[in-house]
């Protein structure tokens, strides 16, 4: 505590040569990367990263922490409702644009294929991931009635 | 683990502190450490590997450094020095190099995102930098983390045709690769080695160094999955998206990739039914434009330009070829059966008899980036190399390139020029 204030030390050599060779060919193809729109492409680059780290990720922690918090003592029973919700945001996420129909008319005029099917199969992806889930949960429930039934009540 | 009362009385001590991401007790997952971050990394670093060495591939294979037309990137400079040129031989390379480079691409995503979940503490770290290498070190993850998730989102953007962003894909997902690439090997090069130990469990929580101990909650919630488990969770979303996006590479599990863009249905049946591109009502051609009547093709070369009606070509020997059209965007289709005039042979017709140049080929299309394409020497004098008349034995439809297209084996799917209206052989 007693160090100067912005008495920085300088670290491994060998690092900050690794890294100014990475800087040096970034820069390189990052002044070809920016010639255009040099603006929106660099709001796009860091704007992902801020986007993904202080937006999206905090809002899936936040419903997880949610869910977590809903299920109160029964802890064991989050995994059948977080996984088929996770597995149909990411797939929401991934196709979007399909999804979401934002992209409707410029695809169904290019490649001939019908482009109101992807929202219907999304839902029905989603419907047997969350169907699924609960066959699973309900098996697990008479398992475990079977297996409270067999044994004498003194083990519990 | 035990948790009691003292745990509960250390939580309500402790709960000023954890307001702020910025204090290491705000992170509660039980879930990460540097076991997790390491097995996750690990695939990373294998998978991207792949990603960008069959980009590489996939910019190489459009001959950027045969002809302008071909080149969206004029100003590549020295990124451009391993270019060569791109082979006819297998037919299939290119659908297997960008079958690859776009389904591994979607198939890694959840674990890019699990990777960016496991290290987000270290964003908040204070002191903001330990020393002059750990600050350097904390930019270079911003064009690493800025880098990734760009071309990532404009990969998976430009194949669902959803062109929002900056620029042309082009430049964007090639420039945009390097940058990210060379933040990836300097990050790969200070971590991989600590990640191998990681995961070969060599070393206890308490051996671990400061930096990686932060991952580490030191106030964890009581666990609702396993770090197996949650591993588990993300190798399920990836195989989730590999088993509905990989059926549009190939004609008989189309039906499977549900959600692709190029899944599901052909679009129509009869042997036209594969799949579009562009279509020709997209491109803007019109029927007028492709009748017997109006539709010549000029082939110009060393002897002069001859024009040639579709019935001129029929009465040119015909050949056969079995090719699939592969496309950029990662779909494919399996091999259709070509049928038309071999592209050295009309070299042969204006001068060019055993020794076929490149060509230069321009579509019926007035816009369009690739209505115009060149193709080098090696793919024109490929025997498999045609202008197509007719597919799986019939005329050709309209929205796979009547009158006359170029197929060539292992070209990316633009290059194989439709609705084609001059070809100029020569050096290009």
């Amino acid at each position: 505590m007693r160090r100067p204030r912005f008495a920085l030390p300088v670290g491994s050599p060998l690092q900050i040569l690794l890294l100014a060779c990475s800087f040096a060919l970034a820069g390189y193809a990052g002044v070809q990367l920016l010639a255009g729109d040099w603006f929106g492409v660099a709001l796009w680059f860091v704007g992902a990263a801020l986007l993904h780290d202080l937006v999206l990720l905090p809002l899936y922690a936040a419903a997880d922490r949610a869910l977590v918090k809903a299920a109160g003592r029964h802890r064991d029973r989050v995994m059948y409702v977080r996984v088929p919700t996770a597995l149909s945001l990411l797939l929401l996420l991934v196709w979007f644009p399909l999804i979401s129909g934002q992209v409707t008319a410029r695809y169904a005029s290019a490649t001939g294929l019908s482009a109101d099917r992807f929202a219907a199969r999304w839902l029905l992806v989603t419907a047997v991931l969350f169907g699924g889930s609960a066959v699973l949960f309900l098996l697990r429930l008479l398992r475990l009635r079977r297996a409270t039934k067999q044994r004498p009540p003194a083990v519990h | 683990m035990v948790r009691g009362p003292v745990s509960g009385v250390l939580r309500t001590y402790g709960r000023g502190m954890r307001r702020t991401p910025f204090s290491p007790s705000f992170w509660r997952s039980p879930l990460r450490g540097p076991w997790f971050t390491s097995v996750l990394g690990i695939v990373l670093l294998g998978g991207i590997t792949v990603l960008f060495v069959t980009g590489l591939l996939s910019y190489a294979a459009y001959n950027p450094d045969l002809s302008p037309v071909n080149d969206k990137t004029p100003d590549k400079g020295i990124l451009g020095f391993y270019l060569f040129s791109w082979p006819t031989d297998p037919h299939w390379l290119y659908r297997l190099t960008q079958g690859v480079h776009v389904t591994l691409g979607i198939t890694l995503i959840p674990v890019l995102l699990a990777k960016l979940w496991s290290v987000v503490p270290k964003l908040f770290t204070l002191p903001p930098a330990r020393s002059l290498a750990h600050a350097l070190e904390r930019i270079s993850l911003l064009l690493l983390v800025g880098g990734g998730l760009f071309e990532f989102v404009t990969g998976v953007l430009n194949v669902q045709l959803d062109y929002v962003f900056p620029g042309s894909f082009y430049p964007l997902h090639f420039y945009g690769a390097w940058v990210f690439f060379a933040a990836f090997v300097a990050h790969a090069v200070l971590k991989t080695p600590m990640a191998l130990r990681n995961v070969r469990g060599m070393r206890g929580p308490r051996q671990l160094p400061e930096g990686e101990r932060e991952l580490v909650a030191p106030d964890p919630d009581p666990p609702t999955v396993s770090r197996r488990g949650a591993l588990g969770l993300v190798g399920g979303g990836s195989l989730l998206l590999f088993g509905t996006t990989v059926g549009q590479d190939f004609d008989g599990l189309r039906w499977s990739a549900v959600l692709a863009p190029h899944g599901g249905a052909e679009p129509a049946g009869g042997p036209g039914g594969f799949q579009i591109n562009k279509t020709a009502a997209y491109a803007g051609i019109s029927a007028a434009e492709r009748s017997e009547e109006a539709w010549r093709l000029i082939v110009a070369g060393r002897s002069g330009t001859v024009r040639l009606s579709r019935a001129d070509l029929l009465r040119l020997p015909l050949h056969s070829s079995a090719l699939p059209i592969a496309c950029v965007e990662g779909w494919s289709t399996s091999d259709q059966w070509w049928r038309g005039v071999r592209l050295r042979d009309l070299a042969a017709l204006v001068g060019y008899d055993g020794d076929p140049p490149d060509v230069f080929v321009e579509s019926l299309q007035r816009h369009g980036a690739f209505r115009r394409a060149a193709l080098r020497a090696n793919q024109v004098a490929d025997p498999r190399s045609l202008l197509a008349l007719f597919v799986n034995g019939e005329d050709l439809t309209p929205d796979h390139g009547h009158p006359a297209r170029v197929i060539v084996p292992a070209a990316p799917g633009v290059l194989n020029t439709k609705w084609v209206a001059r070809m100029t052989f020569g050096d290009l």
